[in-house]
Parts: C-alpha cells; structure tokens; sequence
C-alpha cells in the first residue's frame, strides 16, 4: 500500500526512472516512491531480448531482460520501492497523483514529481493506413509481447514497415519465433540503421543484408479479413504499385511520448518532440514537475535514458533543498525535416549536459544553422545529415543566447 | 425432430435484440439467431453512437413515430440496463447562407416532430458554446435532446435481458434456406436447423435475402459506407456537444462528436457499395474526413487519431423503413432500418411486438421480467478502476490490464463469464473497451490473447485468424 506523502514521486519504472530512483536515493534522499503500471519494472528493455544494453549507464553490456533485472536487483539492494502495478490516473491537484493499484484508490502528494513514462509507436490506426482491419498488425511493442512475454504465435511471413534501428530489433524477434520476413518498407531512401559498437555492429549488418529492403515505399493498403493477407505500397519515386502477400505486418517506430499524465498535470508540451518542454535541469514548465527520458521524445536507447534519469536526479535534489524554480527560458523551436531538438528550453546560465536534435530525412551536402532573431549562434557543415538517429551539437553557443521572447531556430539549409 | 419455437428472430444487432428482448416479457419460446460469431455485429457496432432525438426524420414517417417513441423508452432503459449516454445537445452549425436558409425548415421540422425544445441560435452563442469552433459560423440551431451512447452496448444489454428471461440465443447461426410449412418454417443453414411459428426478418444489410426466402421483393439493401475516425482521448476537452451537420441539397456534411469513451468521432462518410462486408476504410475516404475536420475544428486535426474504421448502414431504395406484416406467412418483416435503428430500437421493438399480437398471436405476459444491469464502460459514471468500494470487495478491479481504456482484469473476466460470454478479442473489446485506446495493442494485446485463450479454453492461432489463413 502506499504512503500518502513522499519526498519525491517517480512514474514510470523503466530505464529513466529507476536510475532516478536509484541517484536520489544515493544522494541521500529518503523518501523516493517509484510507481510502474506493469507487473514487473523494468520498461521496455524486458521485452527486446537482444544484447546493445547497458554499456553507457552500467558500464557492462546486457540483454534487455538482463539489463532490466541488474536494475531490479540495484533497486532492491539500494532499499528503492518500487509500486508495481500501481497506476497514476490523474492528478488532483499540483504534485498530487490519483493513484489505482489492487490495493484500492488513492493519492499520493510530493515534494517533486518525475515523469518517466516513456514513448510507444504509433499503431497503424494512427498512421491512417487504410483497407480492412484484419488480426495479425503489430507494433514491436505487441509482437515482442507476443512472442517473449506469452509465447503467441505470429505468422509465417511478415512485413516490417519502418528500417530503423528499433525494426532491426523485430528482425531479431522475428527470427526467434521462426517467421520469415518478406519485406522492410521505409518512404526514406536508405535505411536507418546506425550501429553502436562492434559486437552489436557484426549483428546488425548481418542481418540487414538478408532482408529485402524496399525503398521510398509507403503502404497504401492492409488486405485480409479474418488475418493479414497482404500489403500494398507505392513506391513514391516511381508511381508503381507493389503488393507483397504476408500474414503479419509490424508497424516499427513512429514515435509518440506517453505524454497523457504530463498533459493532465498541465504540463506545456513541445509541438516537434510532443514531450514536455523541458529546460537543461529536466524542470518542466510547471514547478516541482520533472520529465526525463523518452517521455521527451522518441526514442534513444535505454542507456541515454537511464543517464537522463540520473542526471535529472541532481536537479531533483537541489529543487528539495532549495526550492529555487528558474523559470525565465527561451523555448528552442526547429523546422523540418529536423523532428526536435532536447532541451526544448535553453538559458545561457545553465548549459545542458547535451543538445541533441534528429532528422526526419536525410540531407547530403546542407548546412545546420542555430539562430536567434536573426542572429546566427552555430552553424555546421554536414556531407550526410543522418535520419532517426540523435546528433549531439556543442553547447558552448548557449551562453550567448538573450533572455528574451525570441525563440531559438534551427534549421537546415538548403 | 429440430427445435420448435414460437417466434425466430433472424438478426441480434441493435433492432433484433431490442425485439427478442420485448418478446421475452411474454410466454413464449423465442429464439434470437445471428449469423456472426457474437450479437451486434454489423450495422450496430459501427455507427457514429448518437442518440438522436428524431428531431430531423421526415415528418409523419413510421422512422420519425417510432425514433419519438424510442426516445421515450430509452431514457428509462439506458440508465436501467447500464448502457452508457451523455445527453449533451446537439449543435448544427451554418457556415454558409445556403445552410443559414435551411435551419428555419429544419426547426420545422423538428416541431412537427414534436421535438419542440430545438430552437435557432446567433453566430456569438455558437461560438459561446464551442469556443473552439473554426471562425466563420453564420448561425446555428441546438437541439438539447441530442445524445450519445456505447453502441455496443445497447444491443448486447437488450440481448443479455432477452436471454437471462428466457430467450435462446443462437450466433454462428446463419439462415440460409427457409421452408415453409403450413404450421412452421424451417429454417436451416451451416449452424444447423430449427422451426419457428413466426419469423421476424431483422437481418439488417442482409433483410432483403431474407425477405426473398419469403418471397418479397419490395426492397434492396443497398450498404451505405461510413469511414469514421476516432481521436484520442486527450482531445475530449476541445468539443462539448454533438457537432451536427447542416443537410443541404447538395451535401450531407460530416458530424463531430465525443463519445461516452471520451474520444471525439469524426465522420461518416457516405458511399454506396454493391459488397455487404466492404467495412475497408480507404485513403480518400480518410482524406476528405480531414479536410471537412479542419474546417469545423481545426485543433482537432493536431491530436493524435487513436482508430479509423468503417461501417455500413442498411440504406434501400426507399426513405422509410421496410416494416412489412404478412400473418398469412407467419412473417414480419422489420428491414430498411438505415441508419437510425439504435435510437429507433425499442420503438421498433414494441411496434413490431405489437402487430404480432395485431395479428392473432397470444401474448401472455410472464409473471417476471427480470432486469439486468450492463458493467459500466462509460466516462460519465464511475468505472471499476475508480472505485475504492469494487476494488476492495476484489482486487482484480484494481489491477489494470488495458492501460489505455485503464479496464481491469475483473472487468475482462466478468466479460468472459456473462451471460452472453466475449468469446473473440473483439468482442471483448465491445464489452471493456480493451484494445480500443490509443496504444491499440502495444501494451495488452498479448495479455487479452493469452487470458481470453485461457479463460474460453480456445487456440490463441484460431482466435488470432491464424488456422483459417494458413488452411486457406
């Protein structure tokens, strides 16, 4: 059962939170509650079981269940409760959670509040991909809980819509319970797989050779009643319509924050990432409210997340002690093809430990510029700016941006 | 010797079920047939979910006595049976002069109906009322009875009351062949065979087949498409009544509006087709509910879509319904019910009930009708999830499986195990609302499969459709 006070309320424990949880608690903080909706924490790493976790938070590589049990056992070890299945459902009032769990209902009121709910995929009802809407349409989430997490069966030939990492990923699960890919559609023109470090790059660039990847291809129609039996895409470049037969498609990425607790807290979001805006110490735009990992747009992997957990920690911490809430930021808006850019909120006396940003598309020979009304702050020359993948930029050019209600733009050029 | 009933219902969608359930008040053996694998299947659980007032129906039509009558019964019957409604108004909005001209007509109209609350409102009330509203409204006319309610639920209510007063419901149970005896009809098909005294033909897209087994041609079912789109949850705040559209001569328009999940619907679109199950949605389609979304709501278009889908309305050649008596054949023919059959349900009930006995059959009231309340999946009241008291008394009311939808592992189990139990991922899904939310999957899918396997000890690949793919 919970308590009804705590010093600091976590949602979520995946990768973010519970390294939170884990840092405040280091730091001394007595009364941390993590909350996690699931049976089991953990988030979403339990469900990819391929190696690439954990080298950037935990200094050693794991699988995914194995990664997410090593932050169990730190979490029991470091005497962290975690709530499991145990629901945030709305807020009562500022910093104070409605709360279901089968213990019954309840609230929960804290001295801070971190948002860690982290990101799904857009399913393919929000893709609007038209046609019938037949058994057998996945996103990585729902197929790796179908095959790891209750042993379900889940065709014979797929279709992978989407070539990112994360599609690689399905790859994996797919060859793990015997079905056979017949296609990885992605509307970019080359794939979007990058690979991390070298066992993991060995892996990946196997696999991506044996799967027949279709270019500038977006899927037009699912047909099949009762189950998937087939797909139909245009290739953009060509007008030509292509059908490939298959009993299951798995929609891969498509990015979108579980944002809904931070919405009901009032929390401004970003228009580019739809996470919360966040400044450089993960303080939101409400006081005592936290947000990091995922939640802030999609998706790094686990091990960034985790680092952003800890890092938010050390804000959390000092926000306890001496309750100071800056909240005089200029907000960082970017234009297409780039998606975000994190922290969504900047001031010159607080640099970020990173600015990141992602493309949605690739740009070969284009220049990235970061200005402020009409006063160039950066600029980079990129030969290949890389799509749905992060890019870390210096910080340095943040400590002349102005206070002002001028906002922040990147763009890139041409 | 095959089963012998007095009535046979051929259809457990909306009007059929509504039927069987007053049929069940009286001494007679009743059965209620559906060809699909569960009841409100068609028609019924693809509609826009509003509880309309009639308001609009052509004055003096059998459509617009029975959706008056309707409207009565179901104020006592929605609360009674659990079915969730929101009685929110409905708001038509003029944005050109052409629509402006027709709003006085429509009030008419709406008097001569004898819905007589509806009345005209200035551009300023409009926007007071939906400040959110694109600009450039001219005018508009509220009509406060206007509703929504779960279209799910209201024929699996009327079904589950019509089966717990005795009631035998058949589904897998298509009529494909009707012989008829001088006492009986028999019909049969690939779920078996059985008699019936009387048949009442409430077979929805499919009441023209049925009517020809009979011998009667007066009408064809021509399916109606309507693409829907359904948004997210997190955009429930931006619309506060039902948003109708204008008719005009030359379009229907299209109608936003919330649901009692707390989504907001916008849609249909409207397209005759020659196929009975094209329920696809298609890309333009989807393409001109956006553009005609943008212009009434533009907020609305930067929310996530949580589902498309697609449903089919039984239109026929003729602007009323197809209610036809033949006592000489033992016959009632209750077709042609477009796209009002959910409001119009219970009217259509009593009346087709009534020209039963109109024509000689002895009805006895039964001693005892006895009521049965549906589990809430509305936003209006109290969920499961929200109750100290339900979770206390069981703690699976506190255990969320569907976080999206926040439905409980009591509430799929209770579904499971109703009188009229989910026996597919759909039907489950009709009853809790799991698989409905935004995720649509991700999350609880493998959960739901895994349980509902499980619990109604069937194949997870059947339930998945995967034995009949990979036999075909």
């Amino acid at each position: 059962m919970l308590p009804e006070k705590a010093d600091v309320l976590i949602v979520g424990a995946g990768p973010a939170g519970l390294a939170a949880g884990l840092e405040l608690k280091r730091l001394g903080i007595q009364d941390v509650r993590l909350v996690e909706r699931e049976a089991v924490a953990g988030g979403i790493p339990r469900l990819c079981h391929h190696t690439g976790f954990g080298l950037g938070d935990l200094r050693r590589i794991f699988s995914g269940p194995e990664y997410a049990r090593r932050y169990r056992e730190l979490a029991s070890a470091a005497g962290l409760t975690i709530h499991t299945e145990t629901t945030v459902t709305g807020w009562n009032q500022a910093l104070q959670a409605e709360i279901t769990s089968p213990h019954g209902v309840g609230t929960l009121s804290a001295k801070a509040v971190l948002l860690a709910t982290g990101v799904r995929e857009r399913p393919r009802s929000a893709r609007l991909v038209p046609g019938t809407r037949p058994q057998g349409v996945f996103t990585t989430g729902s197929l790796q809980r179908f095959v790891f997490e209750q042993q379900l069966p889940v065709g014979k030939r797929a279709v992978i819509v989407g070539a990112e990492t994360v599609s690689l990923s399905v790859v994996l699960t797919l060859q793990q319970a015997g079905v056979s890919v017949v296609g990885m559609l992605t509307e970019l023109p080359r794939h979007q797989v990058y690979f991390p470090f070298l066992p993991v790059k060995w892996l990946f660039a196997d696999l991506l050779g044996r799967v027949p990847l279709k270019v500038n291809s977006h899927v037009t129609q699912i047909f099949g009643h009762q189950r998937v039996e087939g797909l139909e895409f245009e290739n953009t470049e060509s007008g030509r319509m292509e059908t490939l037969a298959c009993d299951a498609v798995i929609f891969t990425g498509g990015w979108i924050p579980e944002h809904e607790m931070a919405r009901k807290a009032g929390l401004e979001l970003s228009p580019a990432s739809l996470g919360p805006q966040v400044d450089p110490a993960f303080r939101t735009s409400r006081t005592g409210f936290f947000a990091a990992g995922n939640l802030l747009r999609g998706a790094e992997t686990a091990d960034w997340s985790a680092l952003e957990g800890q890092r938010a920690a050390l804000f959390i911490r000092e926000y306890l002690q001496t309750k100071r809430w800056p909240d005089q930021t200029v907000p960082v808006q970017v234009e297409a093809p780039l998606a975000w850019a994190i922290p969504t909120l900047l001031r010159p006396d607080e640099l970020p430990a990173s600015f990141r940003i992602r493309s949605q598309a690739f740009r070969e020979q284009t220049t990235l510029q970061i200005s402020q009304g009409g006063q160039l702050l950066f600029s980079r020359k990129f030969s290949r700016l890389p799509a749905n993948t992060s890019i870390n930029l210096p910080v340095d050019w943040i400590r002349h941006i102005s206070l002002s209600d001028k906002p922040i733009r990147l763009a890139v050029q041409p | 010797m095959p089963e012998l009933f007095d009535v046979a219902v051929i259809g457990a969608g909306a009007v059929g079920a509504a039927i069987a359930r007053e049929l069940a008040r009286y001494e007679l053996s009743v059965v209620l047939l559906e060809a699909a694998p569960d009841v409100g299947m068609g028609t019924s659980k693809a509609s826009t979910a509003i509880w309309h007032t009639g308001f609009d129906a052509r004055p003096g039509s059998l459509e617009a006595t029975l959706m008056r009558r309707s409207y009565t019964l179901m104020e006592s019957f929605l609360p009674e049976a659990g079915v969730p409604h929101e009685l929110l108004g409905g708001l038509l909005i003029a944005w050109n002069t052409d629509q402006l001209e027709v709003l006085p007509k429509l009030l008419e109209k709406a008097h001569q109906n004898g819905v007589l609350d509806v009345h005209l409102i200035s551009a300023e009330e409009v926007y007071q009322r939906e400040p959110r509203l694109a600009p450039g409204a001219l005018g508009g006319m509220f009509v406060p009875g206007e509703g929504i309610l779960c279209t799910y639920t209201v024929p699996l209510a009327c079904a589950t009351q019509a089966v717990i007063n005795g009631v035998t419901l058949k589904v897998n149970f298509p009529v494909e062949q009707v012989s008829s005896r001088e006492n009986f009809h028999s019909l049969s098909g690939k779920g078996g065979s059985l008699q019936a005294r009387w048949v009442i033909n409430a077979a929805g897209l499919f009441s023209d087949e049925i009517n020809a087994c009979f011998g009667h041609h007066n009408f064809t079912v021509t399916p109606r498409r309507g693409e829907l789109i359904v948004y997210d949850k997190l955009a429930r705040p931006l619309v506060k009544h039902v948003l109708l559209p204008v008719p005009t001569a030359i379009t229907k328009g299209v109608l936003i509006s919330p649901t009692v999940y707390g989504n907001i619907l916008l849609g249909p679109t409207a397209e005759d087709l020659p196929d009975k199950t094209a329920t696809d949605t298609s890309t333009d389609g989807i393409q001109m509910l956006l553009e005609k979304g943008r212009k009434i709501l533009p907020q609305l278009l930067s929310e996530e879509v949580t589902a498309t889908y697609a449903g089919l309305r039984a239109a026929t050649e003729h602007s009323d319904y197809q209610i036809a008596l033949h006592p000489e054949q033992r016959y009632l023919c209750v077709g042609g019910i477009r796209s009002t059959g959910i409001s119009a349900s219970l009217g259509l009930a009593e009346y087709a009930v009534e020209l039963l006995k109109q024509a000689g059959v002895v009805l006895t009231p039964k001693a005892e009708f006895k009521p049965f309340k549906m589990p809430n999946i509305g936003e209006a009241t109290e969920r499961p999830y929200q109750s100290a008291e339900m979770i206390a008394s069981n703690p699976d009311y506190g255990r969320i499986v569907c976080h999206c939808e926040r439905v409980t592992l009591g509430e799929l189990l209770d579904a499971m195990r109703a009188p009229i139990p989910a026996r597919t991922l759909d039907g489950l899904r009709r009853r809790t609302r799991a698989l409905q939310g935004r995720c649509q999957g991700f999350n609880c899918q493998a959960s739901l499969v895994h349980l509902l396997a499980q619990e109604t000890r069937q194949n997870p690949s059947s339930l998945l459709g995967l034995e009949a793919a990979h036999a075909a």
